[in-house]
């Protein structure tokens, strides 16, 4: 590859090169300015415009698309949708975080410069048409997620989630990697497209299904699917509340993007050999989601198992295996991280004079005490749950669209009724919130984090009557890859 | 004139505004004392109520009953590259429940005066519900319907566990979770038919023919969410519950329109779409509606709680209403939707007048009371009114409900009106035992003394109910006029597509 092949390319990364290029600034200049509150928050400041910069650059700067460094590299509209939505969460989940950082007394610099390096990661993945691509995006994105976690280093819990996460991150990693190594040696590459012609030309080749059935497997790993999905309550428990924001959006939402890329395009050959695993998973994710989510008194153990049968859902437009699956996937995706963050705004509100609570029961009376916090709250959990009148019902109506039109009808029945399961769960903490007497109030939450709480719970209702043009952009996005 | 005015999505939405307009109040009056913000919720809601009301109206007066089709149609594209639609229009089966709908409300609100607690929630509540309801009438597209449908869960989910009685989270939960779990399932045949039809536009849909066998199970999938509504039994369990838990507000809604969503179903969907199915089907529906008659009625028999009685006896009176559907002959259907109009009437009046004794002695218990007619004459004689109409009296709407439904099913196997005629003996037996011990007898109890008989706003609330009760008793045509045109074409819909050969 010659030095001008390399620069024709450079344009299509773009928004990975504003992100790591403004990472490493940052570096320097949270190390040269005085103050660790200071630091902090101008670094946070200057993160957001990175980010806003990486959403221009990726709108803007990187043309028609294409591919870059001898196909590792693959900017289409599937990449452009998810970075979009990527970028604004993160933006989104950095305006969570600055102010509790400050009144927890975690206010670094390093917090905002680990999320712009966690959303360059996330940023690759969904860009990835290589297997080393994919690992290289993943890794970064992992390791700037596990000191993430960990963040409140002098925290117990905290310290507990962070190594929990990297330990079974780590080993999901290796079978990654394991997956990765059984593809590339019965196929001969690792670029996607010469994968898909082995798999295509050879059938469902032994070595390169259980490569496969690896892969699925450590990627499954970074959606919390079950049987996977071990880490996600104790990590969101423990790690700082915007944190677990963050971790509940974009990542899930990049580590789904690539999944999809994954089974459809390398794999498309092989979809009948995946589609089952795809079934399995959806079903034990949803069966543990619902049900282990009725017996949580913690709100962020109950987000959490949330999001595992949220992800359960995902999988089931996936497992259809069509391009109506694929947009379906990035419609509830999307209007899911909108839901969650609406509804961790909340949960970051949760701060009384002594300091922050997290039990369900601490909600108690918020409709009275809160009205706005607690419509909002309201809002949000029907919407991610999937009823209407919340845009959220979008999202699961086209999962199960896309099931039935994907001949998987039972699967959509069982979806259906699962999602009267985890009804019963989102109305528990509606009860809480609306029946039972009310406690003491919450302190006023920040600007921030008002403004993202407000705009989140909002769209769930004003977005209802302009669902199409979310649809549209997902529609677009998924027409991006050519399987199904 | 209405011709170009979108007036469904006015009568729909305006609630909403109405709500809104609430929410703004509560914003802008933060810090003040919230009697006054109590009093102003109070008069948007009456007043946004009243509006609806006269639209409504017009909307009838307006409505052309000579035309079978579809009126004051409204299609703005919502989804285009998806066919979905945002499409309103009422036709002869519809236009009837919105008009109930937009009745009932005024004295719904008129009715909570003894509401004391967080009343501005309670008005945006009720106002929510309203135009989610008044949507499911006119929705002209599935996925429209589906939203409006199960939307109305969430505020009847709220009303009845934030407003009602001891016992009411447990029944806030099997309300919504019991219902949700019908629906669902509504909601995934839904998509087949719109997956087999191509369409998600009722209209279309209402000509499309599904084969046989796809028939019957989308048959059975609408069965199970509006067999949940009626409800009919068995799964009627969680309604008595519900009734008794709700505030008097809510248990009429409930009573008078809520449970109007499930025969509207049928009569929208399960008849007209699925024709084969609802043929094969109907001995089944019989069957149970007989059961329904019945069974109920003797349990309604054993009650101690005067809302439970009533709530039973709902069931009861639901199951005239499925038996007359699936009769499917002019008497029958059209007696079925008469029997709905005529219950929302009767049972919210009932609901009214135990909500007049809760209100002053917060006890439902029937041995609580007796000896009423004492102290409270005018009550009592409006109780013995729509005692007489519930029980179904000739010269009560409740009467012609009845004897058009068992004519209707006459019609088609004798033995089921039987079962019917035994149930309205039942019924003369539940409620007239009712009637005795609560307002008959010797004055006993001496926290009866101070009963005080009802008052102007309870006299309103009353007097319109009894004058429908009694006039719709005697003047059929007002309603049978509006609705004939439709279920004429439903009926000839039906008997050609069942007579179609290997359809």
């Amino acid at each position: 590859m010659t030095a001008t092949e390399l620069l024709a390319d450079l344009p299509l990364l773009a928004p990975e090169l504003i992100l790591s290029i403004g990472a490493m600034a940052l570096l320097m200049v949270g190390a040269f300015v005085r103050g660790d509150q200071r630091a902090a928050r101008l670094v946070t400041t200057l993160s957001i415009f990175v980010l806003l910069g990486a959403i221009g650059a990726a709108l803007f700067l990187t043309g028609e698309g294409g591919l870059a460094f001898k196909s590792a590299f693959v900017m289409d509209d599937l990449a452009l949708y998810a970075k979009a939505v990527i970028f604004a969460a993160s933006i989104a989940a950095l305006l969570l975080a600055a102010k509790y950082m400050e009144t927890e007394k975690l206010s670094r610099f390093e917090y905002p410069v680990l999320m712009v390096l966690a959303a360059t990661g996330m940023a690759i993945m969904v860009s990835a048409n290589d297997l080393i691509t994919l690992y290289l995006g993943l890794e970064l994105q992992s390791l700037a997620l596990y000191i993430m976690a960990a963040f409140n280093r002098d925290s117990l819990r905290a310290s507990e989630a962070g190594l929990k996460y990297f330990v079974l991150g780590a080993l999901s990693s290796g079978l990654l990697l394991y997956g990765a190594s059984l593809v590339y040696g019965f196929s001969g590459s690792t670029e996607f497209g010469a994968i898909a012609a082995a798999a295509g030309a050879g059938g469902a080749n032994v070595g390169l299904l259980f490569g496969l059935v690896f892969v699925v497997s450590g990627l499954a790993f970074k959606i919390s699917a079950a049987p996977f999905h071990m880490w996600t309550p104790d990590v969101y428990e423990g790690a700082p509340t915007p944190v677990a924001a963050f971790f509940a959006t974009a990542p899930k939402l990049a580590a789904m993007v690539l999944l999809a890329r994954v089974l459809i395009e390398p794999f498309g050959p092989m979809v009948a050999d995946w589609q089952q695993i795809i079934i399995l998973l959806a079903i034990l994710s949803m069966a543990i989601g619902s049900f282990g989510a009725l017996v949580q008194t913690n709100i962020k153990r109950l987000m959490a198992y949330s999001s595992i049968g949220n992800m359960g859902y995902a999988l089931v437009a996936l497992a259809a295996g069509t391009q109506i699956g694929l947009w379906a996937v990035l419609l509830f995706m999307t209007l899911y991280v909108v839901g969650v963050l609406g509804a961790f705004g909340v949960i970051v509100s949760m701060r009384r004079s002594d300091g922050m609570v997290e039990q369900i029961e601490d909600l108690a009376g918020l409709a009275q005490t809160r009205p706005g916090m607690g419509w909002t709250m309201t809002a949000v959990l029907f919407s991610i749950g999937g009823i209407p009148f919340f845009v959220g019902f979008f999202g699961k109506l086209f999962v199960f669209y896309a099931a039935l039109d994907g001949g998987l009808l039972w699967l959509a029945i069982v979806a259906a009724l699962f999602s009267v399961i985890s009804a019963a769960y989102y109305l528990k903490v509606v009860k809480v919130m609306w029946f039972d007497e009310p406690q003491a109030t919450f302190e006023a939450a920040p600007a921030g984090v008002a403004l993202v709480t407000r705009l989140a719970g909002l769209s769930t209702v004003v977005l209802l009557p302009f669902v199409a043009l979310v649809i549209a952009q997902a529609v677009q996005a998924g027409g991006a890859l050519s399987g199904g | 004139m209405l011709g170009q005015l979108p007036i469904l999505s006015a009568i729909t939405f305006l609630p909403a505004v109405g709500a809104l307009a609430i929410i703004l109040l509560r914003v802008l009056m933060r810090g003040e004392d919230t009697a006054a913000l109590d009093r102003n919720a109070r008069g948007v809601a009456m007043f946004t109520t009243l509006f609806v009301l006269a639209l409504s109206v017009l909307l009838v007066i307006e409505f052309d009953p000579a035309n079978p089709g579809f009126q004051f149609v409204e299609t703005i594209p919502w989804l285009p590259e998806l066919g979905i639609s945002y499409k309103l229009g009422v036709d002869g089966l519809s236009v009837l429940f919105v008009l109930l709908t937009a009745f009932l409300m005024p004295i719904c609100i008129l009715a909570s005066s003894s509401i004391k607690k967080r009343v501005s929630d309670y008005m945006v509540a009720f106002l929510l519900l309203e135009t989610l309801i008044i949507g499911v009438f006119c929705a002209l597209d599935l996925v429209l319907f589906y939203i409006f449908f199960e939307g109305s869960l969430i505020p009847m989910f709220l009303i009845i566990g934030v407003w009602g009685g001891a016992n009411r989270i447990y029944a806030a939960f099997k309300f919504f979770l019991y219902t949700f779990l019908g629906s669902i399932l509504m909601l995934v045949a839904m998509i087949y038919m719109y997956l087999a039809a191509g369409t998600t536009d009722i209209t279309v849909l209402l000509t499309h023919d599904f084969a046989r066998e796809v028939q019957t199970w989308l048959w059975l999938a609408f069965f199970a969410s509006f067999a949940v509504k009626m409800p009919m039994w068995p799964v009627h369990t969680w309604l008595p519950d519900a009734h008794v838990e709700a505030p008097t507000a809510g248990s009429v809604i409930l009573a008078g329109v809520l449970l109007k969503l499930g025969g509207y179903g049928f009569l929208r969907f399960s008849l007209p779409m699925f024709p084969d199915a609802s043929a094969f089907f109907a001995p089944m529906v019989f069957v149970l509606s007989v059961i329904a008659i019945v069974y109920t009625s003797l349990v309604a028999f054993r009650q101690t709680d005067i809302k439970k009685l009533i709530a039973y006896s709902s069931v009861a009176h639901m199951g005239f209403v499925t038996m007359g559907l699936f009769a499917m002959n002019g008497l029958g259907v059209q007696g079925a939707i008469f029997q709905m109009l005529s219950h929302g009437v009767i049972s919210g009046a009932l609901f009214l007048c135990v909500g007049v004794i809760y209100d002053r002695f917060h006890t439902r218990e029937i041995a609580f009371y007796g000896g009423l007619v004492h102290k409270m004459p005018v009550y009592a004689a409006f109780f013995a009114l729509f005692t007489m109409a519930n029980v179904g009296l000739p010269g009560t709407s409740g009467f012609v409900g009845e004897i058009m439904t068992m004519m209707g099913v006459f019609e088609v196997d004798p033995r089921v009106a039987f079962g019917a005629a035994l149930g309205v003996i039942f019924s003369a037996v539940y409620m007239l035992t009712l009637y005795k011990k609560v307002v008959f007898g010797e004055l006993t109890n001496p926290q009866l003394e101070t009963a005080t008989d009802i008052n102007t706003r309870e006299w309103i609330n009353l007097g319109v109910l009894a004058f429908l009760a009694i006039y719709l008793g005697f003047f059929t045509t007002p309603i049978t006029d509006v609705t004939q045109a439709s279920v004429d074409a439903l009926i000839n819909h039906y008997q050609a597509a069942i007579a179609a050969p290997g359809a």
